[in-house]
């Protein structure tokens, strides 16, 4: 389906219609006799006026034009595209969660506040924080949410501190959320090994540093084998340490932040939690602090507290859910009501499939697949950090770029062998960078078929550069031009 | 359940090709003391297990489709044509990740292109942005734009604001050495001679709700003037549907219009997820925070589709971006987009009217009774605010209403004190005349 698809607004023919409404079953009193005259609108909405048929066909085509995790691989590193369950969507999709309203009082809403108290209670299992909330709405709002609390318990302390230390291996986000908070970014270079280099921490490690903000495993997909001395370095001098878990999936069943001496860390459900992408949202970034820093946490909580229910045979203790404001030190509130409650659902469901066993296998697996993946490419291509990885790899196309080929170039004709690019120049440390996230969820089968064409790529450029160039030719469009987007913004429809 | 496609015979199959003893040669990095510990959760279930838990849990709660409910309060209940669930269920749509390969993503970005001109058409902005996390962070985010705009600290607010977007508000602000002041809302809407008082030079914007948090309509045009004759931004907080017969915040000149857009085909989900939407004039485009996606052409000359403007985003400018906003609330604003589409512009005219007529026939009746009493006077949308004028407190009214299969109005003493006894009532196009007759009996009756 390489045609291009009209805009909606396009396709308006004045009178169709594609839903009615039931007509008003009160007394219908003119508008003006209800509201002043000038409170309402003179200005014509220009909305289509299409049929259902219309709009059915329209959205189904334009659904063609996507790739996505159920039609083929997703390599995309940092993000752990893995396959998003079916069951989560069906649970998600349950009357009792999607009618139910927030104001409703809680005891109306005892099944969504026991799934939410246990999926707290199973995310601190796995992750071996103390505490949760789960109401940050992605992983970004989950490192404001975490900057909040640095910043609120060391004022509490009586200390104003102005740093945050970030390597430079990190996620945009780290720095754009620290800053958000009144914090000035220190930025720290990685070690030749691609690690935080520890000496350097040292140095720069003062009393007047908050907190580091650290990936591990950092962006190179290696684990940061010093991050208890990280930990020690950043407590000695009464700061703390965050920990950006958007690369939780590595160690899932593996190793745990809370014991590494991380203070906050945020999850993503989106990611390590099977809760669908979306075409970019909505995710969840759920977070986890010590004990010290429990009181420290957005309002409301959630509570269990046992209710006596006396019956006709006797009394019995049972469990009441209850939503709570009692956080002393509370950062206050970081968004409208309680989070992504969808998306909690999904990653609810998504544990209680799992169970024990299945979240252990989670890091193996996809350390498993990230290695055999980068045992297959690496004479190929140059993996300039580490001789294993965790869950992804970082590639340099710096031997294709000397034949006059990018990383993009490479991203893009992987398009026209029907799959999706991965992730390319991040982390920023690496030149012609190409990042590779498998995830366990897929087979050796698709790996294979990966690395023959990444294979098979790398020797096109090496003997016939000129098939890799000008790239995709197969999808729906080619490349757009990116700068006439930004230079000339066309942002919205306007009648012709 | 693990869904993990390969089994022990691969893994042995891929260690061998590897050349790699054990599996756990490749955990070397990681200290061994950070290896011992076991987890204490439960053993893995069946997809019928699963669900059966599932179903469990969905029915201890109370659906708002079981009973009649009137809640409103910042989450409203509107029907959902069945086209938005079917067609925002394909999978194409839900499990691609943000449109980074714009080749492969058109899909997704030409319906949040759609979307943005939908959010224009309805606010009369020049701009809007992909959709942000909820109107609470959308209206936080508006006030940061202002901050970033003039070197101004103060913020003032109407009191009428929803307070969980107050109370975001302040957090978002918190320690950006900036002042927030609110305004008084004495007859349910702003003070505008307060109002007058308090925006001084040193004020960066003005923040109103409208249609308020307790369902009011403000005088946007007067408030609009205020600020502006102080160098203020003016931030307008709408809701869309409402936009159907009200005035629109190009017309009465915002400078940036937010709000939430939950109920543009977005179920209520106990609060999330939802989708703030963000729009503005033309002028602060390059000041915006979040997803924009632009039209351009391709290397053959066909109309495509990008995220543009990545300039000011944090993958790009890290600690120099505008926000550190990383994703929209992509599915959600194509359901939005589909639903508006659905509707069409007779449709949305309509919803609004619908709206207008239920909530005053309510309003009208229970007027009437002896058992509660209005407010305020001014008029509104499909929300109002009425008090208990018997003993009986509003949470025992509402256990009473509970027991006759309806969920009664939010009791407003926690979040404003003055209103004790007071309940704030929605009643949208999904109650039919039946439902809030029976609302009007019983209510009749405490």
């Amino acid at each position: 389906m390489n045609q291009i698809e009209p805009l909606i607004f396009d396709k308006t023919s004045p009178g169709r219609r594609c839903f009615v409404f039931p007509a008003c079953d009160v007394p219908v009193k003119p508008i003006t006799e209800l509201l002043a005259r000038d409170m309402l609108r003179k200005k014509e909405i220009k909305l289509p006026e299409v049929s259902e048929i219309d709009v059915v066909r329209h959205f189904t085509r334009l659904s063609q034009m996507n790739y996505c995790v159920d039609t083929n691989f997703y390599p995309l590193g940092s993000c752990t595209m893995k396959y998003n369950p079916k069951t989560n969507e069906e649970a998600a999709r349950l009357e009792g969660f999607t009618k139910l309203h927030p104001y409703q009082s809680v005891e109306q809403c005892q099944g969504i506040l026991k799934l939410l108290y246990d999926l707290e209670q199973m995310l601190k299992d796995i992750s071996g924080m103390s505490a949760f909330t789960l109401q940050p709405a992605a992983g970004a709002h989950g490192e404001l949410t975490g900057m909040l609390i640095i910043r609120a318990y060391l004022e509490k302390k009586g200390e104003k501190r102005r740093k945050i230390i970030i390597p430079d291996s990190a996620h945009g986000t780290n720095p754009a959320s620290a800053v958000l908070c009144g914090y000035e970014i220190e930025s720290i270079r990685s070690h030749a090994n691609g690690l935080v280099d520890i000496k350097k921490l040292k140095e720069i490690f003062t009393r007047d540093t908050a907190a580091i903000m650290i990936t591990n495993p950092n962006t190179l997909g290696l684990f940061e084998k010093d991050i208890l001395e990280i930990g020690k370095i950043a407590h000695t001098m009464g700061g703390l340490v965050y920990c950006d878990g958007a690369n939780m999936n590595a160690l899932l069943g593996i190793a745990r932040p809370g014991d590494m001496g991380v203070d906050i860390l945020h999850l993503n459900l989106h990611k390590t939690f099977s809760t669908p992408h979306g075409g970019g949202g909505p995710g969840a970034g759920p977070i986890g602090v010590t004990d010290e820093l429990a009181s420290f946490l957005p309002v409301p909580g959630i509570k269990a507290v046992d209710k006596l229910i006396t019956e006709s045979i006797g009394n019995d203790v049972q469990k009441e859910y209850i939503l709570h404001y009692d956080y002393p030190d509370s950062i206050g509130k970081i968004r409208a009501f309680y989070g992504h409650i969808g998306m909690m659902i999904r990653a609810y469901t998504y544990l209680l499939s799992l169970g024990k066993e299945g979240v252990c296998k989670v890091g193996k697996y996809a350390v498993l697949n990230a290695n055999y993946l980068r045992h297959k490419l690496e004479k190929q291509y140059d993996i300039p950090y580490g001789k294993t990885c965790m869950h992804e790899f970082v590639i340099s196309a710096t031997r294709q770029k000397k034949k006059g080929i990018s990383a993009l170039d490479i991203a893009k004709k992987l398009l026209d062998y029907g799959f999706h690019a991965p992730t390319i120049y991040f982390p920023l440390i690496v030149e012609e960078a190409i990042m590779i996230e498998p995830t366990e969820t897929e087979s050796r089968e698709t790996l294979d078929a990966f690395a023959a064409v990444m294979i098979q790529i790398a020797s096109d450029i090496e003997q016939q550069p000129d098939r890799v160039r000008n790239s995709p030719k197969t999808t729906p469009i080619s490349r757009p031009d990116e700068v006439k987007a930004a230079r000339e913004p066309i942002l919205r429809w306007d009648k012709k | 359940m693990d869904y993990i496609p390969n089994t022990e015979h691969d893994r042995k199959m891929m260690l061998g090709e590897m050349k790699v003893p054990s599996f756990e040669s490749l955990l070397k990095d990681i200290p061994a003391p950070l290896r011992n510990f076991s987890l204490s959760l439960r053993q893995g279930l069946s997809e019928p297990e699963v669900l059966r838990v599932l179903r469990d849990l969905s029915g201890g709660n109370i659906s708002t489709d079981a009973y009649i409910s009137f809640l409103g309060a910042g989450a409203y209940e509107h029907y959902i044509p069945s086209v938005v669930d079917h067609l925002a269920s394909r999978s194409e749509f839900y499990t691609c990740y943000t449109p980074y390969q714009p080749e492969v993503s058109q899909g997704t970005l030409q319906a949040i292109y759609e979307f943005q001109t939908v959010m224009c058409e309805l606010t009369g902005m020049d701009v809007s942005n992909a959709s942000l996390y909820d109107g609470s962070t959308a209206l936080a985010e508006a006030a940061l734009l202002s901050l970033r705009l003039h070197e101004k600290n103060k913020i003032i607010c109407s009191r009428a604001i929803h307070p969980e977007y107050r109370q975001v508000l302040k957090t978002y602000l918190k320690g950006l050495h900036t002042e927030i002041v609110e305004i008084d809302t004495p007859e349910g809407i702003t003070d505008t001679d307060q109002l007058k008082k308090m925006v001084d030079d040193k004020t960066s914007a003005v923040l109103i709700q409208s249609p308020n948090f307790f369902g009011c309509i403000e005088d946007m045009e007067i408030i609009s003037t205020i600020a502006h004759k102080q160098g203020a931004l003016f931030i307008a907080c709408v809701n869309p549907i409402s936009l159907g017969v009200l005035k629109s915040p190009g017309e009465y000149d915002a400078d940036i219009a937010v709000g939430e857009a939950q109920v543009l085909g977005n179920y209520i989900n106990y609060g999330g997820p939802y989708l703030g939407f963000f729009t503005v004039k033309k002028e602060f485009l390059r000041r915006m925070p979040g997803r924009i996606v632009g039209q351009t052409v391709d290397s053959e000359g066909r109309r495509c589709f990008v995220l543009t403007l990545q300039a000011r985003e944090q993958h790009i400018r890290r600690q120099k971006a505008t926000s550190n906003i990383c994703t929209n609330q992509g599915l959600l604003a194509l359901r939005a987009c589909i639903y508006v589409c659905t509707l069409g512009k007779a449709g949305m005219a309509e919803l609004a009217n619908l709206n207008i007529q239920k909530s005053h026939y309510a309003y009208e009746r229970l007027c009437a009774l002896n058992t509660v009493k209005p407010v305020f006077k001014n008029p509104f949308f499909h929300e109002f605010v009425l008090k208990a004028q018997g003993t009986i407190p509003v949470n025992k009214i509402n256990e009473y209403l509970l027991k006759k299969g309806i969920i009664g109005g939010l009791e407003l003493s926690g979040f404003y004190p003055e209103l004790d006894n007071c309940m704030l009532l929605c009643v949208t196009e999904t109650k039919t005349r039946e439902s809030i007759d029976r609302l009007i009996l019983e209510l009749s009756q405490i």
